[in-house]
């Protein structure tokens, strides 16, 4: 068992939290260690642990659904919807691509440095640490160690202590599954996330609020450890006079389960407040009601607030006298059972802290641009011309259009923010990308010795610069920069080594090359030296050239001798 | 011109009337249409070319670099990168279309570039036109007003950005600051959208911690000790060349791509030091102290630095070659040296400047390990035409980039990121990389109002968890059925 019991911290005193502190000291050595060892590299490995998440999802659907019930009231559709379901989408799309997203990737060279080849190879950054927010407990935690996995990373996972149903879930199950020497989780508050930010780590991967975040990123800075943040913001939806009555309500519909359905709202890329048109909001906000009454007959299908603390932050939002009179629809909340009635406000003060508000065509792309960019802004819209605004004018991590949340299951998009909303992104290859360092190799042979000849000094004071400002001198400099290089410019370097290498060649070719040392045949590149990229003029291209040209000339040389 | 003040309130209250300015002109997005980018990009080239002898004059002037060196190494580097990026930049503004699952059909799906906003670029001393400009045209390019900070080391060329930029470039929203660290402090105390740091890892943590608050983004293009491998099975002829010209021919080793230390075997170490000490007489005359190809180092702080280097106890006996200086010229000729303690100074520190350590050791692959024991480098290289070893290399060291056969040339390669890893750095730029660097990819997710699975709509029943649970696995059957509206019945 490779979890750390968080300490009751009132009751057992500082012997408990000590003896927690050198366990995770042992731990941090265990991973450090394992990393070094170079297994977490192989994709074996790799894909083993990722199999090993699969059939955790699979063994343990019950008990997760059972866990987010408690910790947050989810019901299970909505759990497998979220979270299990995701994960399992996720995960089944980094073991398809992961050789793929591991190999190498060639990039092209400029012909000044022919002969070589060049490519990215990822490699691991060595040991991350993540950190899950506790609103969704399980697809949070998991999602980030998906990527950290395919990275080839060691990691340690710090689970959110506010969700400790699905924290302690993680921390018994998870060692079962995955390597335990590589894959660490620790469960723990405020305390034991700080000590984890004093160790050294290779990346930081964080969710949760801006006020941790910039803890966060400053700890890390200590360290020069780049950090992933992923933080939230208010979320708008722009809702735009749709005409069409079957548009309304579909558009009514995915907003009520965008902001409702996940977590009851508390979602970072929830809809934190619509923008509407005045003569707009009386229709929407009708077609909104009926549709929360529809979708919410019982109280089972809704989650409930996190904590106390969370759930009377919310009744204070409410109980602002100026925010309770904007109220149209709900407000009711229960403290015993911590659920919150589905509410609307319209047009709350906008110093207040909470806020809706009416607003629409130039002011709206102004409204949103004066605040804090947010992780999404979402818009019902059939105007192509309001969306190419929407796009082009204001900012923020993602954005859809006419739908709610489901940015989040596409692979394809990066899922991050940006400004206040965070820092780095992942999901799909992003999280491969994330956890990975692109490491810039290339390789030179020591064949052709030119640019290197070029730039040696007894060369820069035989020209001076007054010629290399004359535009004939330059015009050769850059032609011999950038020129595709073919035999003229094989200097003594090449003859040399062309001497050493050329007596395992075939026979007749030797005694030709003895008898006229002009003549040589040109040198074959070897398997490695083509980048493999298609070049224009390809390492192969130059030599059947020069040999054809051999060929010609020796056939010349050989009619020649024939004559005499 | 934009020269701040002495006293830090002015100084303040004159970087916060800049920034405000930039971010106005930022957020009447003057910065972000494409002709702008163009029209600054090419008034850059139009710099270059025009006031080329200004530039050449301030690194000599700074560096005494050589002209052949400044305008290789530099000025030719920044007009590719101009170059490349005129050319790619509406093919990199496009929005790129992503495919999208069969999980949200109907949809499309495309990531846009946009630009971050207003950011800071703090240059070194050291390549003081190549690592200022390189990271401005990456901002510029990606449309973002920028402040460019250059390093008060290298004066000459400071000056002279802060006077040429406003006459080529628009001064709304491109502007030079001057300054040292007073100064710099006030610079981060603003809220950028993002910081460009090239310089050392001390400063680099000062720059992340205060980039924190704001929750900026931070580009870190830090050094660290390059190591070079040399194997006995390559040219030696070759490799002594390249080595050479990377390490003495770029700056005076004051680069942070330039070898730091080189690591061979016991048995093949006095030829390869034959070979460098006559290369480097060969190139730099009997008495380098004399030659006019080499740099000089930048200031006395650093003279005293690289000299207390090299008269460490159990170090300074052990220089095999080189090892003359000249305190007023501030110049210290190329310097060999055979074997030193690890634990000396020299090969714990970054050496930046024109001293060279080898160590030996019994195989070469026992190099790998004294590479690993360190902290991550920017760069590692290796002579060998061993290509196995060439392999093992490359899959054992972590570093920011490997050069297999050369020196610092994978700079010069627009193609290959350039940035470093741990200690060395984070974030990478050149080419395409350096567009992104100053890019926010945004993803855009479109849908229409067709399309509507009403199983993701409480009320929850056992149905809807099927369906859901065959769509997200991708099932064509599940996908029917929820666009049909499946489970009819609400």
């Amino acid at each position: 068992m490779h979890c750390i019991k968080q300490g009751v911290v009132l009751g057992n005193g500082v012997v408990e939290e000590k003896m927690e502190l050198v366990e995770l000291e042992e731990h941090l050595q265990d991973v450090r260690e394992t990393f070094k060892s170079g297994k977490t590299r192989s994709f074996s490995w790799r894909r083993r642990q990722l199999e090993g998440l699969l059939e955790f999802l699979h063994d343990k659907e019950k008990d997760i659904f059972k866990a987010l019930k408690q910790d947050l009231g989810k019901h299970q559709v909505e759990a497998f919807r979220d979270e299990v379901g995701v994960l399992i989408k996720s995960v089944n799309f980094a073991l398809s691509n992961l050789k793929k997203w591991m190999s190498p990737q060639k990039v092209h060279v400029p012909l000044s440095f022919f002969p070589a080849s060049a490519e990215v190879l990822p490699e691991p950054l060595g040991v991350v640490l993540i950190f899950s927010s506790w609103n969704f407990p399980i697809g949070l935690a998991l999602e980030p160690l998906i990527g950290a996995i395919s990275a080839g990373n060691a990691m340690v996972l710090k689970t959110s202590e506010l969700a400790p149903a699905s924290s302690n879930l993680i921390a018994n199950s998870i060692p079962m599954y995955l390597d335990n020497k590589a894959v660490k989780v620790i469960e723990g508050g405020q305390n034991v996330g700080e000590q984890l930010l004093e160790h050294k780590w290779d990346k930081i991967f964080f969710t949760g609020s801006e006020r941790i975040g910039r803890i966060v990123m400053m700890k890390a800075a200590k360290h020069l450890t780049p950090v992933v943040l992923e933080l939230g913001g208010k979320c708008p939806a722009i809702v735009d006079n749709l005409s069409n009555l079957r548009d309304r309500k579909v558009a009514v519909r995915r907003i009520v389960g965008g902001k409702w359905g996940p977590c009851c709202g508390q979602a970072c890329i929830g809809i934190d407040y619509l923008l509407v048109e005045e003569k707009f909001a009386p229709i929407l906000i009708d077609l909104l009601k009926s549709t929360i009454k529809r979708f919410y007959v019982d109280s089972d299908n809704i989650s409930r607030i996190v904590n106390k603390q969370h759930f009377q932050r919310l009744c204070d939002l409410l109980n602002e006298p100026s925010v309770k009179s904007s109220i149209v629809f709900g407000g009711s909340s229960d403290y015993e059972t911590l659920k919150v009635e589905p509410t609307i406000l319209i047009n709350p003060p906008l110093e207040a802290l909470i806020m809706t508000e009416e607003i629409f065509g130039p002011l709206l792309i102004e409204f949103i641009t004066e605040r804090p960019k947010p992780l999404a802004i979402y818009a019902f819209t059939n105007d192509e011309n309001l969306k190419q605004r929407i796009i082009a004018e204001t900012s923020s991590g993602s954005i859809t259009f006419n739908d709610t949340m489901i940015q989040y299951v596409c692979d394809g998009l990066p899922f991050g923010g940006v400004g206040l909303s965070g820092i780095g992104n992942y999901h799909g290859k992003f999280s491969f990308d994330a956890f990975s360092h692109g490491k810039a190799v290339l390789r030179r042979s020591f064949l052709i010795e030119f640019v290197c000849r070029l730039s040696c000094p007894p060369l820069w004071t035989s020209i001076e610069y007054s010629t290399t400002r004359s535009p004939s001198l330059r015009l050769l400099l850059r032609r011999r920069l950038h020129r595709d290089l073919t035999s003229s410019v094989m200097g003594d370097n090449v003859k040399e080594i062309k001497k050493e290498e050329e007596k395992p060649k075939t026979e007749p070719v030797a005694v030709v090359v003895e008898s006229s040392p002009v003549l040589q045949p040109p040198e074959k590149p070897l398997p490695g030296d083509c980048c493999g990229s298609g070049c224009v003029r390809c390492v192969w291209d130059v030599y059947y050239e020069e040999l054809e040209a051999y060929n010609k000339s020796l056939a010349l040389v050989s009619s020649d001798a024939k004559k005499q | 011109m934009e020269a701040v003040g002495k006293g830090v309130d002015s100084a303040s209250e004159r970087v916060e009337e800049i920034v405000g300015e930039l971010r106005r002109s930022f957020t009447e997005r003057r910065t972000v249409g494409y002709e702008w980018r163009v029209a600054q990009l090419k008034a850059i080239l139009r710099m270059i070319e025009e006031r080329e002898a200004d530039f050449m004059a301030a690194l000599y002037s700074d560096l005494s670099k050589p002209q052949m060196e400044a305008f290789l190494h530099e000025i030719s580097l920044v007009r590719a990168a101009c170059e490349l990026l005129l050319k790619e930049l509406k093919h990199w503004m496009k929005p790129q279309k992503v495919p999208t699952k069969i999980t949200t059909f109907p949809s499309s799906a495309c990531i846009v570039s946009e630009p971050l906003g207003v950011v800071l670029v703090i240059s070194p001393w050291n390549y003081p036109f190549l690592l200022s400009l390189e990271p401005v045209i990456g901002a510029i390019a990606a449309g973002n007003a920028v402040v460019l900070k250059p390093s008060e080391v290298a004066p000459a060329m400071s000056a002279l950005f802060a006077k040429v930029f406003p006459e080529y470039l628009d001064n709304s929203s491109i502007r030079v600051v001057e300054g040292g660290a007073s100064e710099t402090t006030v610079l981060l105390e603003q809220k950028w959208d993002k910081i460009f740091f090239t310089g050392n890892p001390k400063i680099g943590r000062i720059i992340m911690t205060a980039a924190a608050k704001n929750l900026t983004p931070v580009v870190l293009e830090l050094g660290g000790k390059a190591p070079v491998v040399v194997d006995s099975n390559c040219d030696l002829k070759v490799a002594a060349k390249r080595i050479v010209v990377g390490k003495w021919g770029c700056n005076n080793g004051q680069a942070c791509v330039s070898p730091d230390y080189i690591i061979t075997t016991k048995s093949f170490a006095l030829q390869l030091v034959n070979a460098l000490k006559n290369t480097l007489e060969a190139f730099y005359g009997k008495d380098p102290l004399e030659s006019k190809d080499l740099s000089r180092i930048v200031n006395s702080n650093h003279f005293e630095r690289l000299t207390r280097l090299l008269d460490e106890v159990e170090v300074s006996d052990k220089v095999v070659h080189g090892g003359q200086r000249n305190k007023e010229l501030l110049f210290i000729a190329p310097t060999l040296l055979l074997d030193p303690p690890l634990d000396s100074l020299i090969m714990q520190e970054e050496i930046f400047g024109p001293l060279l350590p080898i160590l030996t050791v019994d195989k070469v692959e026992d190099s790998f390990d004294i590479i690993n024991t360190g902290t991550k480098p920017l760069a590692a290289y290796l002579f060998t035409k061993n290509k196995k070893l060439q392999k093992k290399f490359v899959m054992t060291t972590s570093t920011g980039a490997i050069l297999i056969n050369d020196i610092a040339l994978q700079i010069a390669n627009p193609n290959l990121p350039f940035g470093g890893v741990g200690e060395s750095g984070m974030g990478s730029y050149h080419g395409k990389f350096s567009f992104d660097a100053f890019s926010h990819k945004k993803g855009v997710l479109v849908r229409g109002f067709g399309g509507e699975a009403r199983a993701r709509y409480p009320p929850y029943t056992p149905m809807k968890q099927k369906l859901l649970r065959n769509l997200l696995n991708g099932s064509i059957v599940a996908l029917i059925l929820a666009l049909m509206g499946w489970p009819w019945r609400e």
